[in-house]
C-alpha cells in the first residue's frame, strides 16, 4: 500500500494557478525525486503535504486514509517531517535550540518544569556526529555557514521517527562534501523503510538516491519514472519542456 | 555554484571576498563562548560599567551621593521603571512595543484607589488593579497578534484610551483615603525590608524569576524565538499568537505592579499617574540591552538599564544642573546605546 498519496491536487494563489491536479504516490522506503524548473510548484507541493498550505481541491491519504492537515504540527502527527527550502531557523538560538524548537526537552523539580539543556546539547551532539557535521549544539545559529544550518534544519528531523521525509532543496548551497553526506543520509533514510521526497535541482543528486523521478511543469506533472527507465537528458527535456510528456 | 579544494583536501564553497584560510579561522574561532566572556559581550554589562563610572564620579563630585538616604531614595525611584522594564523586554523581544503602559498605571492606579478607598481593603484592590491591567493587555495582544494590527498604533490608541478612562473613573479628583487598609498599604509602597525599600525587593525577586524565565522556560525560549524569526517558529509548531497576547498581557501586569507600589509611597493618587513614563521605560529597556528588531532579552538589563536612567537624574540634582536638563541626558544615553549595539552588529556580520 502506498504511504502518501495524492489525488488530483490543486492550488491556487488568487490568479496563479500553482499546482494544476496533481496525483502522486510513495511507497515506505522509497525516494522520490521532484523535479522541475523554477516556479514549477515543488515547494507548494512540498508545503500541502507538510500541512502549510491547505489545498484548493483534491484529496491527501495517507496509509489509505484521507487526512486533512491544517497546520505543520498535524503532519508532524501524521509522520511528516519536511526540511524548508529557506530553512526556518531562528538566527538569534544556538544550534540544539533549533533542533529542539518547538519540541523542548524538560525536566521536573516538582512541579516546576524547566529546559533540559544537558540532554538537548547531547541529544543534537550525537544527530550532528550521525550527520557527520562539524556543528556544536552550542553555536549561535547566526554565525553558521550555509552547510551547518541546513545540518541543523536536516537534524530537526531526526528527532521524531518519522514515515515521510521531505526536503525542499536541501543540497542547495552546500559544499561538495556535505552534499555527499545528506545524500547518504537520504540512503540511510531508505534503508530503515522511510520514505524521502527529494526536491532538487540538481541531477546527480536525484539519479544517485532516488528511485523515481516525477517532474513538475508549471504546475502539472508531465513525468513519473523510474530513475532506471530513464536518462538525465530526458529529464532535462521534460523540465524545459523540449519533450512534452512522458 | 563553483566549488574549490583547500589545502587539506576538504572541499569547502566559494565564499566570496574571504579566503579559505580565513573561513577556516573564522569557524575554528567561533567556538562557544561561555562565562565571563559571555557576560562581557552584552550590553547590560557595559551599562553597568558605566554606572559604576558615573557611581565614582559621583563621589568625589558630590558627599550626599553615598549616604545611606540617597542611595535609599536613588534605587527605590528605579524600581517602579525597572519592574516595568522587565515586562516592556518581553514586548521588545518579540519586536514589538508597549506605548500604553505610563497610562495604564494612571488607570490601574486609580482603580486600586477607588476600590479601596470604597473600603473593600488591599487584596480586592490588589486584584481590580491586576485585573484591569490583564484586560488591557489581552486587548493589546488580540488587536496585535490576532488582528494583525502594528503594536505601536494599537498600544498607541490605548495610550489615549486608558488615560481618558481613567479621568472619567476618577472624576479628575485626587484619591488619598485607602480604607481600612490604607496603613499597610502605605507601608507596602514606602516602607524597607531589611533595609532595601519594598518596590526594590519586588523588583530583585522579579528580576531572578525573570532570569530563570528566559534561561529555563519554554515560554521563554519561545517568546526569544519568535523575535528572531517568528515564521520559522510558527512552522515548528509555537503557538506565536497565544504567546504574543500572553507578552502583552506581562508587559501591562508589570505596569499595574508598578503603578500599585508607586501609589503605596505616594499616599494619593491622580489620574495623571505615570505620565510620560512609557518614554522611560522603553529607554531603560533598549539601554539595557534590547533590541528593537526583537530577538534579544536580558532579565538583568532592565533593572540596569532604569538604574543607569535614575542615576543620571539623581546626579545631575546632586551636582547642581538643573533638572530640565535631565530628558536630555536620558535621550543622550538612549541614542549612544542603540548606536554602539548597531556598531558591535556591524562587526557581526560579515
Ligand atoms: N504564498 C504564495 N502566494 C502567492 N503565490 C505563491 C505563493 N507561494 C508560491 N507561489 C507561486 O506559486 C508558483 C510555484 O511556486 P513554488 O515556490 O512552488 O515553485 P518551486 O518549484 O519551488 O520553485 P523554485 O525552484 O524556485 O524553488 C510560483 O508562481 C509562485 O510565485
Ligand atoms: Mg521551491
Amino acid at each position: 500500500m502506498s504511504l502518501l498519496e495524492l489525488d488530483d491536487i490543486t492550488k491556487s494563489f488568487g490568479a496563479i494557478h500553482a499546482l494544476q491536479g496533481v496525483s502522486l504516490s510513495i511507497r515506505p522506503g522509497e525516494a522520490l525525486g521532484l523535479m522541475g524548473d523554477n516556479g514549477a510548484g515543488k515547494s507548494t507541493l512540498m508545503r500541502i503535504i507538510a500541512g502549510n498550505f491547505r489545498p484548493t481541491s483534491g484529496a491527501i491519504r495517507i496509509e489509505g486514509r484521507e487526512v486533512h492537515f491544517h497546520k505543520p504540527i498535524d503532519a508532524r502527527n501524521s509522520g511528516i517531517e519536511i526540511v524548508y527550502q529557506d530553512l526556518g531557523l531562528c538566527d538569534n538560538l544556538s544550534a540544539a535550540a533549533n533542533v529542539f524548537l518547538g519540541r523542548e526537552l524538560k525536566k521536573s523539580f516538582g512541579p516546576i518544569r524547566y529546559l533540559d539543556y544537558k540532554t538537548m546539547y547531547q541529544r543534537s551532539g550525537e544527530i550532528f556526529a550521525e550527520l557527520k557535521s562539524e556543528t556544536r549544539p552550542r553555536d549561535l545559529v547566526r554565525q553558521m555557514s550555509g552547510g551547518q544550518r541546513q545540518a541543523v534544519a536536516i537534524a530537526r528531523t531526526r528527532l521524531s521517527d518519522p514515515k515521510l521525509v521531505l526536503m525542499d532543496e536541501p543540497t542547495a548551497a552546500i559544499s561538495v562534501r556535505q552534499v555527499a553526506e545528506v545524500l547518504t543520509l537520504i540512503r540511510r533514510l531508505k534503508d530503515t523503510g522511510h520514505a524521502v521526497i527529494l526536491v532538487s535541482h540538481r541531477m546527480p543528486d536525484v539519479f544517485d538516491v532516488c528511485d523515481r523521478v516525477a517532474v513538475l511543469r508549471r504546475g502539472t506533472k508531465v513525468a513519473d519514472k523510474r530513475i532506471s527507465e530513464t536518462t538525465p537528458e530526458e529529464v532535462t527535456g521534460l523540465i524545459t519542456g523540449a519533450i512534452g510528456a512522458a | 555554484m563553483s566549488d574549490m579544494t583547500n589545502q587539506d583536501g576538504r572541499v569547502r564553497p566559494g565564499q566570496g571576498p574571504l579566503g579559505h584560510a580565513e573561513i577556516d579561522e573564522s569557524i575554528t574561532s567561533r567556538t562557544e563562548t561561555s562565562g565571563w566572556q559571555a557576560i562581557v559581550r552584552t550590553q547590560p554589562f557595559w551599562v553597568l560599567m558605566a554606572i559604576l563610572v558615573i557611581g565614582l564620579v559621583m563621589t568625589f563630585v558630590s558627599d550626599v551621593f553615598l549616604t545611606e538616604r540617597n542611595l535609599f531614595n536613588t534605587t527605590r525611584n528605579f524600581a517602579f521603571f525597572g519592574i516595568m522594564a522587565l515586562g516592556m523586554s518581553a514586548v521588545i523581544c518579540t519586536a514589538g512595543i508597549d506605548l500604553s503602559v505610563g497610562s495604564l498605571m494612571g488607570l490601574a492606579g486609580v482603580v486600586t484607589g477607588l476600590v479601596m478607598q470604597a473600603g473593600y481593603g488591599i487584596v480586592p484592590g490588589f486584584l481590580a488593579c491586576m485585573g484591569v491591567c490583564v484586560l488591557v493587555g489581552l486587548i493589546n495582544g488580540v488587536l496585535i497578534a490576532y488582528l494583525r494590527m502594528a503594536p505601536f498604533v494599537v498600544t498607541l490608541g490605548m495610550l489615549a484610551m486608558a488615560r481618558s478612562v481613567s479621568m472619567v473613573i476618577s472624576n479628575n479628583k485626587m484619591i488619598y483615603d485607602f480604607g481600612p487598609d490604607t496603613e499597610l498599604y502605605l507601608w507596602l509602597g514606602g516602607e524597607s525590608v531589611l533595609g532595601i525599600p519594598n518596590p526594590v525587593w519586588v523588583l530583585i525577586i522579579l528580576t531572578a524569576v525573570f532570569g530563570w524565565v528566559w534561561r529555563y522556560s519554554t515560554w521563554g525560549r519561545w517568546v526569544i524565538a519568535i523575535g528572531g524569526n517568528a515564521k520559522a517558529a510558527r512552522l515548528a509548531g509555537i503557538p506565536v499568537e497565544r504567546i504574543l497576547v500572553s507578552v502583552y498581557v506581562l508587559s501591562a501586569v508589570t505596569a499595574g505592579l508598578a503603578a500599585f507600589l508607586l501609589v503605596g509611597w505616594f499616599g494619593s493618587v491622580t489620574n495623571a499617574l505615570g505620565t510620560g513614563y512609557e518614554l522611560n521605560v522603553i529607554a531603560a529597556t533598549v539601554i539595557g540591552g534590547a533590541n528593537l528588531m526583537g530577538g534579544v532579552v536580558y532579565a538583568l538589563g532592565a533593572p540596569i538599564g532604569a538604574a543607569l536612567m535614575e542615576l543620571i537624574r539623581n546626579s545631575l540634582l546632586l551636582a547642581g544642573i538643573d533638572a530640565l536638563w535631565q530628558q536630555f541626558f536620558v535621550g543622550l544615553f538612549l541614542i549612544i546605546a542603540v548606536l554602539l549595539e548597531q556598531i558591535r552588529n556591524r562587526g557581526k556580520s560579515d
